[in-house]
């Protein structure tokens, strides 16, 4: 009976480790430090956790369809100058659907590379991470992309501007996860992204279209980046070519940390939002028991592993790996 | 001849998995210098029996004796220690590299700093290949070897030790006459170096040309030992089935119908050739044949996996093409796979969301799935085929290999197809859950369903079939209605030999 | 067969000929400068340009054919760096006064092979995946080094290393001997060792090696602790010379390794890929940046047709390894 109870107990751990952890996190900074559980200050976190949060929603998709996703921080480095750049040109009225649709038409290719050609994502967003990133300095010629006017528009709304108190960003990335979650477990397609990445074989063989299915992910990941890179344009109105640069693995992280598995088949929304805030509350927790932004790095390391091995351990019933 | 010290000899080794007396006091000898045929139907413990002797079990009693000696086998590398080789039917080859390395896998040669003795290494393979008489050298890359010669790689591994026994697993399975010639020629050749040698096969041409005596299995029983030269295949049919089995035919007494699904001259490529048959409503067809005779590959082409070459599909007298499994649904045509865990279901799904899994997109009440519909369809096939499980919610993965088959089966149903291809039904399940199965292939069939039914099992074939197709080789050898069938006849049919007498 | 077997290693070597060709000829009509773009001084800087991403990449490629990634060889890359750097302007260090530097490159290569055992460590006890463990080590290691200063770069020239790392010997620069020495060391180890051939086994069947009693666990740590090493060197060739470090150096390099190793050749899956492939790769996307420059197209441009070529090889390699027309739709 004893043992049971260990194993239920196990079990709840490696099934729930990471909303344990997240919640002896928060209790722990809340202890050491007055202001961190204040509104404001959660406000700011989620607030800047916003932009990896809305691309980590993407990128579940693309992982749970048993996939990966290398290339959404040059992506999004690419629709943060180009909104900028078609800002100026085209006023902000057509600049967004227009980066909305170049970004976009980046994740169809890479969607149909993936999904209709089959070939391994691992190569083929790394392969577009170099060439959006090519793209990204060939539109701007390089340079810094700025807005002229920073005061006269008004498209700062969606990086600076809040409804009844609270800022667009959060608004932004509350209501995507609201919907992409929605899509995942309500819609037939999110069972058939489930299907593809638990068992793409049977998946096909009950008639779910793979391929389709696959490019689908992709096409919403490059919806996701197209939001975050609004954001971030919209936030700073000015930008970098490189803003994005590697936040590909930063999302991944959150995405992993969430407990999705790289093989596919598992992971939600919903984690991945606790995966992106437990990164973003641990550095904001840091910053204000005093220690400095990069102590997250490695506080994050400790818990990537720890977080996967003992999912792992728990599914094979031994903590230590059988490799001889 | 039985005055000898056995090579290998196994006493009483009983063997239980929840549920299931996988081997019940199993006892027999390998004398040194003799090929020994190991037979029995699908299921009846051989590979039990084999990961029993390769350690990768433990029998529950009983021991196993090398020379007389009593030894307990703990692995693959430990058996082979004490001179028990495997050669696997799935090679286990790492085909990017050279013959020499894969021959000694793990215990290259060395010489100082860590190097490799390639000299060493080449002139052990080259003389080891060369008693095996191969066309290649040592320093081949394995992937560029045929099936045949890899086998003969697998078999060259086995010789870097001084093998008391050798046992071959299914080891034709995959070659031509003419590489079955060169295998036979190594076998004898090991013979004659006095090793004893267990060769697991179905084929009766092979077992009476190269075999000494034949033991059989069944139901994880030994069922005792024939001298070869003074047996006939009848009476190895005989020991191997069993008279004890339910053998009734169930041809069918109700009504047929018109001819649901008509194959013509379909062939893809050098899986199969030339293939033709129909199928009535209310009718079972059964496909009976050794693995790799080609029955998958043309359930895979109607279910529009493959693309035929040549041929083509009637669908109620309209010929249609399938492209994909998506367009074979909407034309009625459902797939129960082969592969239960790798093909049917996605184990980390739970068991109503599998079974509604093909008909997701019309379970909708706006844009969202309907979790009533969904739960009606489960409700209705989980009474059906009285699945039992805790719950829909329970993940697929924890459920019996009964229980996971009639998920797939349900999941097909629910979609009411006018054919329906189910391919080895009870691989891997239980005997209670076998014959719920097979009473279902019946009732489907007594429904109006027409039923396409593969399998490598004949009792299973015998039972459920109206009519059976007998496969070889990629082509239809001979099809039988179920009032003139015999074991014997089918046995020759799918051995490749052909007969003209009806039985 | 054995002529696919030639024109799979060929192939990476093919396309650096035409690269040459290209360039040279394009050059003669687009060239902003008056030099020939095969010019000899040109052909050596490319190869020494080339040193720091190409030992890495060699020492992917190991890490590769075993089977598995390594995403922290960038932060490896700075921290070593930083070791190398910091550890000379210690006190006890600089009392030693010659003998400071080989015990700075010591301490920095140490630093690597232990960054690079504790990946090796973790793949091979906790059974995770190498993508995870070495995904959360990039960041890890990173952090590290933030934490050991800061945002600040950190500096120190030491004019006798400064000599060393711009000196040519016969003609090569050291760095060009660096990687000309790793990669003939990777090879040997890779084609002549019982090591280097289990490696290969282990990617290419992991069940079969087990199978056949290699001892999978002690493979990858000893490469992970060469990848690591190597890492360290290529901070150490690199820095001998510049002798400031940002706590942002070696970003991406991952990358662009994993791109030369792929370019080469080496199967992702693992038990297939060569040495001296990976070096092909690395010269040839070095040449393409050059070759890129000096057409007078943006650096820029790079980018993107190195990440094109990738997607393309990929692309053709599947279209060769199709089984025809019989093949199971899934």
């Amino acid at each position: 009976m004893a043992q049971l109870t260990r194993k239920d107990l196990t079990g709840f751990l490696a099934r729930q480790g990471i909303l344990v952890a997240f919640a002896l996190f928060m209790i722990g900074f809340a202890l050491a430090n007055q202001r961190f559980l204040d509104v404001d200050n959660v406000f700011g976190v989620i607030r800047s956790s916003a932009i990896l949060g809305i691309m980590a929603l993407g990128v579940t998709f693309v992982v749970i369809g048993g996939n990966l996703d290398l290339s959404v921080g040059s992506m999004m480095s690419f629709s943060t100058i180009v909104v900028l750049d078609l800002h100026d040109k085209l006023g902000p009225t057509l600049a967004i659907p227009a980066m909305f649709a170049l970004t976009m038409g980046l994740g169809a290719f890479i969607g149909f590379l993936v999904g209709y050609l089959k070939l391994n994502s691992l190569i083929v967003t790394l392969g577009m991470l170099s060439a959006i990133h090519g793209l990204t300095l060939t539109w701007s010629g390089g340079k810094n992309m700025d807005i002229a006017d920073k005061e006269g528009t008004w498209f700062s709304v969606f990086g600076q501007g809040s409804v009844a108190g609270i800022p667009v960003p959060i608004l932004m990335f509350a209501g995507l996860a609201v919907v992409l979650s929605l899509l995942l477990t309500k819609t037939p397609f999110g069972r058939k992204v489930y299907a593809v990445g638990g068992n793409g074989t049977a998946a096909t063989f009950s008639g779910v279209p793979r391929a389709r299915v696959v490019f689908q992910t992709y096409l919403i990941s490059s919806f996701c980046v197209a939001m975050a890179g609004l954001m971030q344009a919209s936030r700073s109105l000015g930008s970098q070519n490189t803003v994005g640069q590697g936040m590909e693995l930063e999302v991944l992280a959150a995405v992993i940390l969430g407990g999705a598995s790289l093989l596919g088949g598992s992971g939600t929304i919903f984690k991945t939002v606790i995966g992106v805030l437990i990164l973003g509350f641990i550095q904001n927790g840091l910053l204000l028991v005093g220690l400095e932004f990069y102590v997250q790095y490695v506080v994050t390391w400790v818990i990537i592993i720890l977080a996967v091995w003992l999912d792992i351990a728990a599914k094979r019933g031994r903590l230590w790996s059988p490799i001889a | 001849m039985t005055d000898q010290t056995p090579a290998l000899r196994l006493e009483g080794i009983v063997k239980t998995f929840p549920g299931v007396r996988a081997l019940d006091d199993v006892s027999f000898a390998v004398l040194p210098g003799e090929v020994h045929a190991l037979m029995g139907e699908n299921g009846a413990g051989k590979s039990t029996l084999m990961k029993v002797l390769g350690g990768i079990h433990q029998p529950d009693t009983g021991q196993i004796f090398i020379a007389e000696q009593p030894t307990v086998m703990t692995s693959p590398l430990q058996a082979k220690a004490q001179g028990v080789v495997f050669i696997h039917q799935e090679l286990s080859l790492a085909d990017e590299l050279s013959v020499a390395e894969n021959i000694f896998l793990g215990e290259l040669p060395r010489k100082s700093l860590g190097r490799v003795d390639w000299q060493a290494l080449y002139d052990t393979t080259d003389a080891i290949l060369k008693t095996l008489n191969v066309g290649f050298d040592a320093r081949t890359r394995v992937g560029d070897l045929s099936i045949a010669n890899q086998q003969m790689v697998e078999i060259a591994r086995a010789l870097t030790v001084d093998p008391r026994a050798v046992i071959f697993d299914e080891p034709t399975a995959s070659l031509t006459d003419a590489e079955k010639v060169v295998l036979f020629d190594v076998i004898a050749d090991l013979k004659g170096r006095g090793v004893g040698i267990i060769y697991i096969s179905h084929r009766m041409e092979e077992i009476f040309k190269i075999t000494d005596r034949i033991s059989v299995l069944r139901d994880g029983q030994y069922r005792g030992t024939l001298e070869t030269a003074q047996t006939d295949e009848d009476e190895v049919t005989q020991l191997m089935i069993g008279r004890s089995l339910d053998l009734s035919r169930n041809a069918s007494h109700h009504e047929m119908g018109d001819v649901a699904i008509e194959v013509r001259d379909l062939s893809c490529g050098k899986l199969y050739q030339d293939v033709s048959f129909s199928v009535r409503r209310g009718e079972v067809v059964g496909f009976y044949g050794l693995v790799g005779a080609g029955r998958t590959e043309i359930a895979e082409t109607i279910f529009g996996l493959r693309n035929p070459s040549a041929g083509s599909i009637l669908l109620d007298g309209q010929e249609v093409r399938i492209n994909s499994p998506v367009e074979a649904i909407r034309h009625g045509i459902s797939l129960v796979p082969e592969d239960r865990k790798g093909q049917g279901l996605v184990l980390s799904m739970n068991c109503r969301d599998n079974m509604t899994l093909p008909q997701v997109d019309d379970l909708t009440a706006g844009p969202f799935v309907s979790d009533g519909a969904e739960v009606a369809i489960f409700d209705q096939y989980r009474d059906k085929l009285d699945i039992r499980t805790p719950g829909w919610r329970q993940l697929v993965g924890n459920l019996s290999g009964g229980n996971q088959q009639k998920i797939v089966i349900g999941k097909w149903l629910s979609m009411h197809p006018s054919v329906l291809i189910v391919d080895e039904p009870t691989r891997g399940i239980d005997v209670g859950s076998k014959s719920e199965i097979h009473n279902l292939i019946r009732g489907l069939a007594a429904q109006g369903y027409a039923v396409i039914v593969i399998s490598s099992e004949m009792p299973e074939v015998l039972h459920v079939s109206d009519r059976i197709v007998a496969m070889y080789h990629g082509r239809v050898m001979r099809e039988f209605t179920s009032e003139e069938v015999s074991e014997d006849s089918l046995i020759q049919a799918i051995s490749g030999i052909e007969s003209d007498q009806v039985a | 067969m054995k002529r696919e077997a030639l024109l799979k290693q060929g192939a990476i070597w093919a396309f650096i000929l035409v690269e040459l060709v290209f360039f040279s000829v394009a050059g003669e009509y687009l060239s902003v400068s008056d030099k020939a773009f095969m010019d000899f001084d040109n052909m050596l800087l490319l190869l020494k340009q080339s040193a720091p991403i190409g030992i890495i990449a060699l020492g992917m490629t190991i890490i590769m054919i075993n089977g598995n990634i390594d995403l922290s060889v960038g932060a490896t890359f700075a921290l070593s760096a930083i070791v190398l750097l910091d550890s000379m302007t210690w006190p006890f260090m600089q009392a030693l006064g010659g003998w400071s530097v080989p015990l700075a490159w010591l301490l920095a290569l140490g630093t690597g092979v232990v960054l690079g055992a504790i990946n090796g460590l973790i793949v091979w006890k906790t059974g995770v995946d190498a993508f995870i463990v070495t995904l959360g080590s990039m960041l890890g290691y990173r952090g590290l080094v933030f934490m050991y200063n800061g945002e600040q770069p950190t500096s120190h020239l030491n004019w006798d290393l400064v000599d060393f790392a711009e000196a040519q010997i016969l003609g090569l620069h050291t760095a060009t001997w660096f990687l000309l020495g790793v990669a003939l060391f990777l090879w040997l180890l890779m084609t002549k060792t019982v090591h280097g051939r289990n490696a290969y086994a282990i990617g290419n069947n992991r069940e079969a090696a087990v199978n056949a009693g290699i001892r999978v666990g002690p493979h990858f740590l000893i490469n992970f602790m060469l990848i690591g090493f190597l890492a360290s060197l290529s901070a150490v060739v690199f820095y001998s010379e510049s002798g400031s470090v940002n706590p942002n150096d070696g970003m991406l390099y991952e990358l662009w390794a994993i791109t030369a190793v792929v370019l080469g050749g080496t199967k992702l899956t693992g038990g297939y890929g060569s040495i001296i492939s990976t070096l092909g790769g690395v010269i040839a996307i070095q040449l393409l940046r050059k070759g890129l420059g000096h057409i007078g197209a943006d650096t820029e441009t790079v980018n993107l047709v190195i990440g094109l070529i990738l997607i393309a090889v990929l692309f053709l390699d599947r279209q060769l390894n199709r089984k025809g027309k019989e093949e199971l739709k899934t």
